[in-house]
């Protein structure tokens, strides 16, 4: 049976998380798999509370767009499966809003052998600009038919060209196997 | 020739493709769990068509939204019909998008970038 310190430390762990995410202005958190009928669900929560909120009507584009890159970039490449269907990769997913922006926020698992590679991508579309980002979009699409793969990085391409922010990510190392990077996606709500 | 009518859904987009009436249509929204297994059918009932289409094949594009996944499997329908251009046949896609969506719009000019096809922007009002 479960003493009385371990219920008390769950109960605070509850009101913890609920403080933080009441800081954040965090509205939507998850930790699980990714499946299509999740993305399908989170996506339309969102955009029924953005319709509510009276958002324009090309913020709540931008915030769907990212949503559904974000959420199947977990599904299709984080390193730790689900255990039903392999075909579902699970993560963290956070949707915060603030007074001027929205953040979509994932972090997964990633085995390290990938992280030098994924990191140089992310450096690259962060130092293109609007134009630059336009022409590596269409090479991508172009080249990204050929591979069974989806063309290296498109939903990442999309997410800096919907947002023109630079994307914010991050790298933790969690042992000699795998990291877990963080990706967080800023909307502004104020109309483009 | 069979004709394919698929109704939309939130997450799949209407598609009419009817060679007696010279309807071709792709709209609303593309986010198909499997991209390639929606479009299959598509691409292989333009590979059939294009071998006699109509005097002249008017394709619209009339999207919401679709995820960067479907983008690709939407160039190779507009490749098909960029085929059947070079082979002598008249065709002309018409991209449909809202007048408040920019980048629906330039979408529809990237596309119109990347395949040699007569292409025209057509804005619609939201209401």
């Amino acid at each position: 049976m479960e003493n009385t310190d371990q219920r008390h430390d769950s109960l605070d762990f509850v009101f913890e998380i609920y403080q933080k995410m009441k800081k954040n202005k965090v509205n939507l958190a998850y930790e699980g798999e990714i499946t299509h009928q999740i993305t399908k669900a989170f996506t339309s929560l969102t955009e029924t509370n953005m319709s509510a909120e009276e958002d324009y009507n090309s913020v709540q584009k931008k915030v769907f767009h990212v949503m559904v890159e974000c959420l199947q970039n977990i599904s299709k490449h984080a390193d730790q499966r689900s255990v039903v269907s392999s075909k579902d990769g699970r993560g963290l997913f956070l949707v915060s809003k603030g007074e001027e922006e929205y953040n979509v926020t994932t972090g997964n698992v990633i085995k390290n052998d990938k992280v030098e590679s994924l990191k140089k991508m992310l450096e690259n579309i962060n130092n293109l600009d609007k134009e630059g980002l336009k022409q590596i979009y269409k090479q991508q699409i172009k080249e990204g038919r050929l591979s069974e793969k989806d063309g290296a990085g498109l939903g990442f391409i999309d997410i800096a060209r919907k947002t023109g922010e630079k994307l914010i990510y991050s790298f933790l190392p969690i042992d000699d196997e795998s990291s877990f990077f963080i990706l967080i996606s800023t909307i502004s709500r104020k109309k483009l | 020739m069979e004709v394919i009518k698929i109704k939309g859904t939130d997450d799949t987009p209407n598609v009419v493709l009817d060679a007696e009436t010279g309807t071709f249509e792709i709209s609303g929204r593309s986010l198909p769990e499997d991209v390639a297994a929606f479009y299959e059918p598509i691409i292989e009932w333009l590979d059939l068509y294009a071998k006699s289409p109509m005097a002249k094949t008017v394709f619209d594009f009339k999207l919401e939204y679709f995820n960067t996944a479907s983008s690709k499997l939407l160039l190779d329908v507009l490749l098909k019909l960029e085929d059947m251009a070079d082979d002598g046949n008249e065709v002309l896609v018409r991209w449909h998008y809202p007048d408040d969506d920019e980048d629906m719009q330039e979408a529809g000019e990237e596309y119109a970038d990347i395949v040699d096809v007569p292409f025209e922007q057509v804005s619609y009002t939201v209401d």
